[in-house]
């Protein structure tokens, strides 16, 4: 395979996951504006900040508003994490390695793509949006449906793979980081139940809420978020699960080019973490520093997948 | 002009359908219009979905636009294709010998055949390939030839199309969407199949691997990248000849051989179809400036460690300007009278041609040498006097620039309409292959048609549209 296609893939499959992300993160945001009672507060800086969008969005704005910020992740041009940008890369990416992807995929890439770009074609009013949320959702699905139906098990479905548990690594990691200090011992009495809203939000925004409450029941605490989140296998958003899968990915690489490079020893590595910390130990560290770690790592483990597989070079 | 000039593919007389047509005819006369209208919007809606798109030079970018595609097909007998496909093979193997005597002994200047002129002064004549035979001294690997009918018996080649020739996979395509939208037809009618034209080039293209090739030939198919407008041509051919699809900065030369950048290290390629023009092909070579090609490629080239597909230089003999002489040039390397016809075509060059083209302007189609894509063209009796004036000043300008050719009445073949079937002019671009094993010509070819009533302009680029083609197994 071409070290241009493998790169074409990779990213095709971040753009999609992202842009699913980026859908729920405003589903999220529009959910808690809606429900929480007392003074408005500002339930969209947040947001912005999960996506590392917020300063651009400063230099665009005035003021946040919840008009402006959810135009501004869902179709702003100028926003390159945007729902409408991210859609509009995957395509690119998809036409790009059009030689890779199966007809199905690539149908329903290109119809997630004409879909999505005919419902984000003007400003989405608040009474259209839960429509056009659940239209994004769907139409990545789809794709993501037609990969795991029709693709051959080789190398180009381990490109679009990698890049898939990558962005959402890199996504779980950064709802955590936003929110970690509510996530901290000291922020309440030790053993407290987290306030409603805030738990709400990260559990939403990895679509985990009904998943938390079949595995931990319905006490929730900051230490039963972080284990879901970070440790436990059977989240499919979390931060282990996300880095086996990455990981078993380049196993399946190195093994079918019988070459082991240098980034399935970093994959190793960061699996290792996972294996060998529990929540006290994560919080002995300090949550915060232990979530840069992972986004560095993730960071620097994709630039090796960059090198070792001759995206560009 | 009246209707009634042009010969009709379809329509006989008054009400019945000449022969080819005949059973399409009875099927059509008895289907419900509306359904026909809402097979025409899936058909659409199946081209949109697929993304079978181009874009639009001059335009924004991102733009892709769907070529029109008509229900009807355009239907020839398997007599009328027989005396076609003779006349495209015997034409084919003089373009492609007089290619090889260009850039070798040039006999046909030294009889006299062609003027001199006519090739040192022309900018499709590559100096470089002087002297280069290439792996089995083939040069026009592919070739789309553009043919006109005008009436039962006559068909014009209106040009030869040597160099990238395109529209192939709106050829397949346009016959995968009627099967699906149409498959009780296919059930009534024989139609000679044309689907398996990737599979046949991918075998033609490795008949042409270099002598030295040990193995299954690697192909590849080289594209200017994804804003180039027949990128969706790229990418399908590629996806259904099994082949990798590369980009100049996919490729690169290593020890004296060409090579793609894979996941697994560098790997040799044995045949290139590049779909990238000459001039970009390689920067050491030619244009210093392009970023589309591959620095070196031409001289692995003319070493013989890979096949270009077609050659650097083929343009030199489907320039608008050889065009004139192309009947010659079929009775100089074959020694038989050319079996297709040429339009009969002034060179602006001449003095003479060139005042009576002036005089004539109004009643001739003029076209410059090496434009395509009808850009740059004038149709006489469809302009305005002021666009006549406009062009006459820039004839004068540059008249070597220019030939003219009389308006040929091209037939015509009904395409589906909110009013019922109404008549359209169309032409034909047959695809032929070439390797050292043969010839390869596959039954149908791009039928382009003018979608507004009375245009003569076929391109896509002019609004043109696109039918299935069908050649008859009879």
């Amino acid at each position: 395979m071409l070290g241009k296609t493998a790169n074409g893939l990779y990213w095709m499959f971040r753009y999609l996951e992202r842009a699913e992300n980026n859908a729920r993160l405003i589903e999220t945001g529009q959910r808690i504006a809606l429900t929480r009672s007392g003074a408005p507060t500002d339930e969209w800086t947040p947001v912005m900040q999960t996506t590392g969008t917020d300063l651009s969005f400063a230099e665009k704005y005035e003021a946040v508003t919840k008009e402006s910020a959810i135009d501004w992740m869902l179709r702003d041009p100028d926003n390159p994490s945007s729902v409408r940008s991210a859609i509009e890369a995957a395509r690119q990416n998809a036409r790009m390695v059009r030689t890779a992807l199966t007809a199905e995929v690539w149908g329903a890439m290109n119809g997630c793509y004409i879909d999505v770009k005919e419902a984000l074609k003007r400003r989405v009013n608040e009474r259209d949006l839960p429509g056009v949320l659940g239209l994004i959702r769907q139409r990545t699905a789809l794709v993501r449906g037609a990969t795991h139906g029709t693709m051959l098990r080789n190398d180009a479905y381990d490109f679009a793979r990698i890049g898939t548990f990558l962005e959402r690594a890199d996504n779980t990691a950064r709802i955590l980081d936003t929110k970690y200090y509510v996530l901290l011992p000291t922020s309440a009495p030790v053993g407290s139940q987290l306030d409603n809203i805030q738990w709400e939000t990260i559990l939403r925004s990895v679509s985990g809420a009904a998943g938390f409450r079949t595995a931990y029941g319905q006490r929730v605490t900051p230490t039963g978020i972080v284990h879901f989140l970070i440790l436990d296998k059977r989240m499919p958003r979390s931060l282990n699960f996300c880095c086996s899968k990455i990981r078993d990915n380049l196993g399946y690489l190195s093994s079918a080019y019988d070459h082991r490079p240098y980034v399935q020893t970093m994959a190793d590595d960061l699996c290792r973490r996972f294996m060998s910390h529990d929540v006290e130990a994560i919080f002995d560290y300090g949550l915060h520093e232990y979530i840069q770690d992972v986004v560095a790592a993730l960071h620097d483990l994709g630039q090796q997948i960059e090198k070792d597989y001759r995206f560009f070079s | 002009m009246c209707e009634g000039q042009f010969f009709d593919e379809m329509w006989a007389g008054d009400d019945h359908a000449r022969n080819p047509y005949a059973a399409f005819h009875d099927w059509i006369t008895e289907e419900d219009p509306a359904r026909l209208r809402a097979k025409q919007r899936e058909a659409e809606e199946v081209f949109r979905l697929t993304g079978i798109t181009f874009n639009v030079y001059g335009r924004k970018e991102a733009e892709e636009r769907l070529i029109p595609f008509d229900i009807v097909p355009r239907i020839i007998s398997g007599r009328e294709w027989q005396k076609l496909s003779r006349g495209i093979e015997q034409r084919v193997i003089a373009i492609n010998a007089f290619l090889h005597d260009i850039y070798h002994r040039q006999e046909i200047l030294k009889a006299g055949r062609v003027p001199r002129e006519m090739i040192s002064g022309n900018e499709a004549f590559l100096p470089q390939m002087m002297g280069v035979t290439p792996p089995g001294g083939v040069y026009t690997h592919i070739v789309g030839i553009d043919l006109v009918r005008t009436s039962e018996n006559e068909f014009f080649v209106l040009e030869d199309n040597a160099r990238t020739p395109s529209g192939v996979s709106y050829m397949l395509e346009n016959r995968e969407t009627m099967l699906r939208m149409f498959p009780e037809l296919f059930a009534k009618e024989k139609v000679r199949n044309v689907s398996n034209y990737p599979l046949r080039l991918q075998k033609s293209l490795a008949e042409c691997a270099p002598s030295g090739t040990s193995g299954d030939p690697t192909v590849a198919l080289l594209t200017p990248g994804i804003y180039n407008s027949a990128y969706f041509e790229h990418s399908f051919l590629a996806n259904n000849m099994g082949v990798e699809l590369v980009e100049g900065h996919d490729l690169r030369v290593v020890d004296g051989r060409l090579c793609m950048r894979t996941t697994r290290g560098y790997k040799a390629i044995d045949v290139l179809y590049r779909r990238v023009d000459d001039e970009f092909l390689d920067p050491l070579n030619f244009r210093p400036d392009s970023t589309l090609g591959v620095p070196g490629i031409f001289d692995v080239y003319r070493s013989g460690g890979v096949t270009l597909a077609n050659a650097p230089g083929t343009g030199i003999a489907d320039d608008k300007a050889i065009y004139s002489y192309m009947p010659d040039i079929v009775e100089f390397y074959t020694g038989e009278k050319a079996i297709l016809q040429n339009v009969p075509t002034f060179r602006c060059s001449d003095p003479t041609s060139l005042q009576y083209v002036l005089d004539n302007l109004e009643e001739l189609v003029v076209k410059e040498v090496h434009g395509s894509g009808g850009y740059g063209m004038l149709v006489g009796p469809a302009s305005s006097k002021k666009e006549i004036a406009e062009f006459r000043k820039k004839l004068k300008a540059r008249p070597a620039n220019y030939i003219a050719q009389p308006t040929l009445a091209l037939s015509t073949v009904p395409i589906f309409t909110k009013q019922g079937l109404a008549p359209r002019h169309v032409d034909l671009r047959p695809f032929v292959l070439m390797s050292p094993e043969g010839i390869r010509i596959t039954p149908g070819g791009l039928t382009r048609v003018a979608m507004k009533k009375g245009s003569l302009v076929v391109n896509s680029s002019q609004g043109g549209g696109t039918k299935d083609t069908w050649v008859l197994d009879d």
